[in-house]
Order: structure tokens, then C-alpha cells, then sequence
């Protein structure tokens, strides 16, 4: 056992702090943010949101609004998707690139009016993004403003986040699709309500003002409770998206490699119109095809991949695990690596745990899929 | 959190507690350990007869977001190893003191021993250690 070094500067605080607090949070330094890690046990929070739900804090999340007339044109620019051709109320997983190719960060974007988007970013790369959105905006007619202290971020996920949400909400729920967004009512307050998530269930997200996220929070988990709703840490957040085979900004994605390794090349729309920040990099490696592969790997021992540990194919290192935990769902430990295109599927898998090779079944991305 | 005083503790957050038979003490991780580890998921524990060094790693403990190391708390060698938590090792999270415990180690000698204890935090050290900013 040994201990985490303290952080270097305290931390911020989201709206939910005391609220954390009082549900017995363990708080953790999270991208420079105090965030619940786990209010109780973390598999207990997983297996919540799986069966039933789960609300998550995710204040942290950087919000950059894109406005103006050309604000559409901008983003074709700045990022890989083809944002112009998003309707509005609607959402697109995207990312933006350096003129290398290399991902800046992974994003959500939703168009919230004909001249207005909000850009979802990473706690870590907020500044980051917003950066290079200033800078890619030089010669357009739109305004780029971090607005990431105006909102907090609530979600709820899970196959009862209709059932939870539905009464204490106008918008009727059925007609908003996955990855949809629009302005709303949440126990009373003007929010952004989207259909979106990251932990491969079913659930929305909710933007409101800081000031209103203790009152939405708190009626969202009064109204759960007979469901089974429980608050869940980002402990909980992790192992979802990993089952969900959902990339985290750091582990999978980085600016060492383009979208095509991290086996998200669709998200690169080359048939937008003007040119775009890493088009000819991203093109050269489309069709080069990409140099590794994000792959699955179900480990048959119960020593568990974590990152940047080496994987072994056919006994020699080829590769390095991204992300690996034990998998509450599948009662096994699970992982994501990188390993050479050309590996193939059928070869002998290994990770390396510190100096130990403990055998690997290589299989297909996600891990997990819920029943539709 | 309580901290039992019927056991030492070390820096790396193990309890050790003599068992009934003379010269052999029960090792496991505390309260606190477990808190900061969340879910424990796996347990590595060495078989009977294996030689155990003071200050050495033994075992390691994983959990959703870390694997350990268990520190042997003095040198001797395993005489029980809680051959539950290979199927429960989640008793380290719902009573580390107790049905949560990991190994048995005999030392080579009593005074030795007692010399190892005694050089060991008690409750207070042990709480006061852990509550320091």
C-alpha cells in the first residue's frame, strides 16, 4: 500500500460538493476538480446503472459555445465531423484534431439553434479546445466563449432514467432521440436536456445553472429512489464506458493517434465542404489504413490489464493496454489495447502484469451492449 | 473509523495480531486501506511454507482502480493462507480485522518477534497517522 502524492494545487469544487459530501462521497482530485470517486461500493454503483440507474456529477465537463453566422462553417473547419449537417436539437459525437491528425480531445456537440452550438469538452482539454476554437475561428463570423462556469452537468443513466425523469419533466421523452438535445424544464428550472451518456445504457444529461444543481439533483434522486437510483462515482463512470467500448481522452485517445487507430475513423467526414484542421494527415492515413488497432482483450486469470501495461502477441511485446479494470458484468478483468494492425485476431494474447504474462482472449469492441 | 487496539499496524496500512499459537501472528489490511482501495477484486496470497521478509512484498491485492502490494509486517514463514478470499475477497472490504485477514506467519523466534511488534505503530500512532493532512 502506499499513498497518492497530494495534489499540487487544490482542486476546483462542482455546485454538488456538499451534496457529495453528505452522501458520504469519496472525493478524489479529478483533472484538477474535486469529483466523487464512489459514495459506497463502485461495482454496487456499476451494477445500479446497468439494472436500474445511476446519477452522476459530471460538472466538471468543459461547455464552449460556438455562435454566429458562420458558426456552422466554423466548426466544419475546426473539427473532424460535419457539424453543418447536424439538425437542430440534435447531437454529434466528434472530435477535434491537430493538422497532424493527432485527437485534441474526443466531443459532443449539440446544435442548439441554426447559429448556435454548445461544444462539450473533457474537464482536462477545456482550455485546450477552447483555444484552438478561438484560434480556428480567425475569419469567421462566429464567437467562441467558455462558458464551463455557467453550467453544472447532471446525469441520469439507466434502463429507469425514463421512467425517473418523465414526471418531473414537460418534454415528453419518447420523442427525444438518442443523442438529441433541447432546451427544457427539470423540476422546475430551465435546463439543456440531452439523450446522451457514457456508459452504454440508455439515460440524459442535464445542463442547468450551478445554482439550480443541488434542487434538480436532489429531486432526481428523490424521485429514483423507488427505482433503485444511487448515486455513482466516476469509479462506476469508468468501468461503464470501458464494457461500453467507449474511448476516454488520455487512455485510448491522444495526440499520438488519429480517430482511424482508435477504430473512430467514421467520425472523419471528408465529403464536408472547404478544407478542415488535419484533413490531409487524416486522409493520408485513411487510406494508408491505421498503424495500430484498438482492440478487446478479456484476460482468462483474475490479475487484472490497467494502463500501460505491455501486451504480449505470440510471447514477444507488441502492444500497451489503455484502460483495464475488473469488468462488474462480465465478472472478469477486461481491457483496451493498441496493438499492430496486422496482429492477427487469432494470435496468442498476453499482457505483461508486472512481469508476468497472464493469458488474453483477444475480442470484438464493445465488451458490452445493452438489449434494445 | 475505529481502530482496533488489539492489533499493531505498519506505514503500508497492514494490522497484525498474535494468533493463539505462540510465535505466529494474522496479517491483514486495515479499515482504511480498504476505504482508500474501494471493491477488492482479487486477492494474491502466497501458499504455506513460503519465506516472507519484513519490508518485502508478499501478495497484492487488487481492486477496480489500483493494484497493491501487501508488505510483509515481519520476516518468518506462512503457516495459513485465507484460502476464502479466492472466492470472496470481498471480505476484505466487509470486515478487514476480521473474516477479511490474508496470511499467518510464524517467526523463527519469540523474541524476535516481540522486537518486531514493538517496533510496530499502535491504535493511536496508527489513527493519528492516518488523519494527518
Amino acid at each position: 500500500m502506499t499513498d497518492t502524492p497530494p495534489a499540487q494545487q487544490a482542486p476546483r469544487e462542482t455546485p454538488l460538493r456538499a451534496v457529495h459530501e453528505a452522501l458520504g462521497a469519496n472525493l478524489v482530485d479529478f483533472a484538477g476538480w474535486l469529483m466523487p470517486l464512489r459514495y459506497g461500493s463502485e461495482t454496487a454503483e456499476h451494477t445500479a446503472v446497468r439494472e436500474r440507474a445511476g446519477l452522476f456529477d459530471l460538472s466538471h465537463m468543459g461547455e464552449i459555445s460556438v455562435t454566429g453566422p458562420q458558426a456552422a462553417a466554423l466548426l466544419d473547419h475546426a473539427l473532424v465531423g460535419h457539424m453543418s449537417a447536424v439538425r437542430e436539437g440534435r447531437a454529434r459525437y466528434t472530435m477535434i484534431c491537430d493538422a497532424a491528425g493527432g485527437v485534441l480531445d474526443d466531443l459532443i456537440v449539440y446544435r442548439l439553434g441554426e447559429t448556435e452550438y454548445l461544444v462539450v469538452a473533457n474537464a482536462a482539454n477545456a482550455d485546450v479546445v477552447h483555444a484552438a476554437l478561438v484560434e480556428r475561428a480567425a475569419g469567421f463570423d462566429a464567437t467562441v466563449t467558455d462558458r464551463s462556469a455557467e453550467f453544472a452537468l447532471i446525469a441520469l443513466q439507466g434502463p429507469k432514467a425514463v421512467e425517473i425523469l418523465a414526471p418531473h419533466t414537460d418534454a415528453t421523452l419518447d420523442e427525444i432521440k438518442y443523442y438529441a438535445g433541447y432546451r427544457q424544464q427539470v423540476a422546475g428550472r430551465p435546463v439543456m436536456l440531452a439523450r446522451t451518456g457514457y456508459t452504454g445504457e440508455d439515460g440524459f444529461e442535464v445542463f442547468c445553472a450551478p445554482a439550480d444543481a443541488e434542487h434538480i439533483w436532489s429531486a432526481l434522486l428523490a424521485a429514483g429512489e423507488q427505482h433503485g437510483l444511487v448515486p455513482a462515482g466516476l469509479s462506476a463512470r469508468d468501468t461503464l464506458r470501458l464494457e461500453a467500448g467507449m474511448p476516454l481522452y488520455g487512455n485510448e485517445l491522444s495526440r499520438e493517434v488519429t480517430p482511424f487507430e482508435a477504430g473512430l475513423g467514421r467520425v472523419v467526414k471528408f465529403d464536408k465542404e472547404g478544407d478542415f484542421v488535419g484533413r490531409d494527415a487524416l486522409l493520408a492515413r485513411s487510406k494508408e489504413g491505421p498503424r495500430q488497432r484498438l482492440v478487446g482483450l478479456v484476460a482468462r486469470g483474475r490479475r487484472v490489464p490497467r494502463h500501460g501495461y505491455p501486451v504480449l502477441v505470440d510471447g514477444a511485446p507488441a502492444g500497451e493496454v489503455t484502460s483495464g479494470a475488473p469488468s462488474p458484468t462480465l465478472g472478469k478483468p477486461i481491457a483496451m489495447a493498441y496493438v499492430p494492425a496486422d496482429a492477427p485476431p487469432d494470435a496468442e494474447y498476453a499482457v505483461d502484469v508486472r512481469g508476468r504474462a497472464e493469458p488474453a482472449d483477444r475480442v470484438d469492441l464493445p465488451f458490452y451492449q445493452r438489449a434494445k | 473509523m475505529a481502530f482496533p487496539d488489539d492489533v499493531k499496524y505498519t506505514a503500508e496500512h497492514e494490522w497484525v495480531r498474535r494468533a493463539d499459537r505462540p510465535g505466529v501472528v494474522r496479517v491483514g489490511i486495515t479499515q482504511y486501506a480498504q476505504e482508500q482501495l474501494g471493491d477488492v477484486v482479487y486477492v494474491s496470497l502466497p501458499e504455506p511454507g513460503a519465506a516472507v521478509t519484513a519490508g518485502d512484498p508478499f501478495g497484492e491485492v487488487e481492486s477496480t482502480k489500483s493494484v497493491s502490494d501487501l508488505f510483509a509486517p515481519v520476516s518468518g514463514s506462512v503457516v495459513a493462507r485465507n484460502d476464502a478470499l479466492d472466492t470472496q475477497p470481498d471480505l476484505v472490504n466487509s470486515d478487514p480485522y476480521g473474516d477479511g485477514w490474508m496470511v499467518e506467519i510464524e517467526a523463527p523466534d519469540s523474541e524476535g518477534l516481540a522486537a518486531a511488534l514493538d517496533g510496530l505503530m499502535d491504535a493511536d500512532a496508527y489513527a493519528a497517522s492516518v488523519s494527518a493532512p
